[in-house]
């Protein structure tokens, strides 16, 4: 309740629609950097009420919300590899999905009509992007190429996926027709660019660059243009869109042996730069619609 | 490229003064073994008498369970074909053991790029032992993009070794 009112007086101050009633699946870490305990957890996106998904035992990570909040997907070694669970979130049961003897499949996220999963699957040392409708469990190939292709995410019209592939040598972001295909270079600055996301709103594509040695958090048009750097420092990684597609959270690791993971979020101006308080360290962030 | 040569330099000096430190955290992350063993030169692993040359001990500390790779490459280094062409040769005499080729990648990344990195890695080892006549059906791969670092720093001292592809032995032709 106390949401709703947050949302509406955003509003009235900012003209842009609110993002307080909605939820953040992530995971909880624990333990040393070698060997990190890594559970999915889920909370309201001002981190509180907190609830653990998965025990811990097995190595899990980059959890996604469904377009309507009621399912998510996330990696786990359970059986030994990386697998992509499928987990209803009131009744916490799961199964795995798209499973290839043999081989990894990991990065899945769902398409806006909730339908399809996209994600990588690895095969013989070669990733590649493929989609499984989850109805049929039809599973399609959409790039085939000799270079490392993933970090799919659906534009939200569903006609179109951008996606991060090293087939020019360095880790860049294309966007493809959602059939597979191609696709088409739109980074182009210097340094690598990665894990991109398009916003809810349509307009832009978050990603994370590494560049002489620093990370950041950015914003471009969908087109490549208007690159803008939003944050700076030793690890940033992992963007996700509020629903209003006006802020972004994201994972920050600070450095050495010592080093933490925690969750950040801020405008997509670059400005109101804050720490989301959770339990203990935290990564892998992935913000829900709006809750109906 | 001075770059490469001051971390094999590095590397080869802390690998003199560095102890023996098996990673077993094996295939299912967390559970098992915290990598509890391998502390002194007494056998606690169960992994044999380092001096039996048929032991998987032997094959760790003396043939040599790892290669290391460049920043973002895959591609394997004279050196660590030296090691895999020694590898390969042990596994042809030790027909009774099967592998799990761990491929791995440095923190300098994004998640996911790295764990396909890291399977890049393993590719390329089990690639190279079935060329040098392994058969494939003793091999598997997997990755573990940055999730298990060896080494803990922030440093290219650190780097450079999580940057591995691991041959872990187990009794038994692979299912």
């Amino acid at each position: 309740m106390a949401h709703r009112v947050s949302d509406q007086v955003y509003q009235r101050l900012t003209g842009e629609s609110g993002y307080f009633d909605s939820r953040v699946v992530f995971i909880a870490e624990s333990g040393p950097r070698d060997a990190r305990r890594k559970q999915v957890a889920i909370m309201d996106q001002d981190g509180a009420n907190v609830e653990y998904l998965t025990d811990g035992s097995a190595l899990t990570f980059a959890p996604r919300f469904s377009p309507t909040g009621d399912r998510i997907l996330f990696t786990s070694y359970e059986t030994g590899v990386p697998r992509i669970y499928l987990m209803d979130v009131a009744s916490r049961r799961r199964q795995i999905i798209g499973e290839q003897p043999g081989e990894m499949t990991f990065a899945p996220r769902f398409s806006p009509d909730g339908g399809t999963v996209v994600f990588s699957l690895e095969r013989g040392g070669n990733t590649d992007i493929y989609s499984l409708a989850l109805g049929s469990g039809a599973l399609t190939q959409l790039t085939n190429s000799p270079s490392i292709e993933t970090a799919p995410s659906f534009s939200p019209d569903g006609s179109q996926i951008v996606f991060e592939s090293d087939r020019s040598g360095v880790q860049q972001i294309y966007v493809m027709p959602a059939s597979g295909g191609e696709g088409t270079r739109i980074s182009g600055g210097k340094g690598r660019y990665g894990t991109p996301v398009w916003s809810p709103r349509g307009d832009y594509i978050a990603f994370t660059k590494q560049n002489e040695g620093r990370f950041h958090i950015g914003v471009m048009r969908t087109d490549g243009t208007e690159e803008r750097l939003l944050t700076a420092s030793f690890l940033d990684e992992g963007p996700t869109w509020a629903p209003n597609g006006r802020v972004l959270m994201f994972t920050r690791e600070t450095s050495g042996g010592g080093g933490q993971a925690s969750l950040w979020s801020v405008d997509i101006t670059g400005r109101n730069l804050k720490q989301i308080p959770t339990d203990g360290p935290a990564s892998d962030p992935a913000w829900s619609p709006l809750l109906p | 490229m001075s770059l490469a040569a001051k971390s094999l330099l590095l590397i080869a000096v802390l690998g003199l003064a560095a102890c023996n430190n098996p990673d077993r955290y094996g295939a299912g992350g967390a559970g098992g073994a915290g990598g509890a063993g391998g502390a002194g030169g007494i056998d606690t692993t169960g992994l044999g008498d380092p001096n039996n040359p048929t032991s998987i001990a032997y094959f760790n500390q003396t043939v040599g369970d790892r290669v290391l790779f460049a920043v973002d490459q895959s591609t394997l280094t004279p050196e660590g074909r030296g090691i895999l062409t020694a590898q390969a040769n042990w596994l042809n005499q030790n027909t009774g053991y099967a592998a799990i080729i761990e491929g791995h990648a440095d923190e300098q990344g994004t998640r996911e790029y790295n764990l396909a990195l890291g399977a890049r890695r393993a590719a390329a080892v089990q690639n190279f032992l079935i060329s040098q006549g392994v058969a494939a059906n003793r091999l598997r791969t997997i990755s573990y993009g940055k999730e298990r670092p060896l080494e803990v720093c922030s440093e290219e001292a650190c780097y450079a070794k999580n940057r591995r592809a691991v041959t872990v032995l187990s009794a038994g032709v692979g299912a």
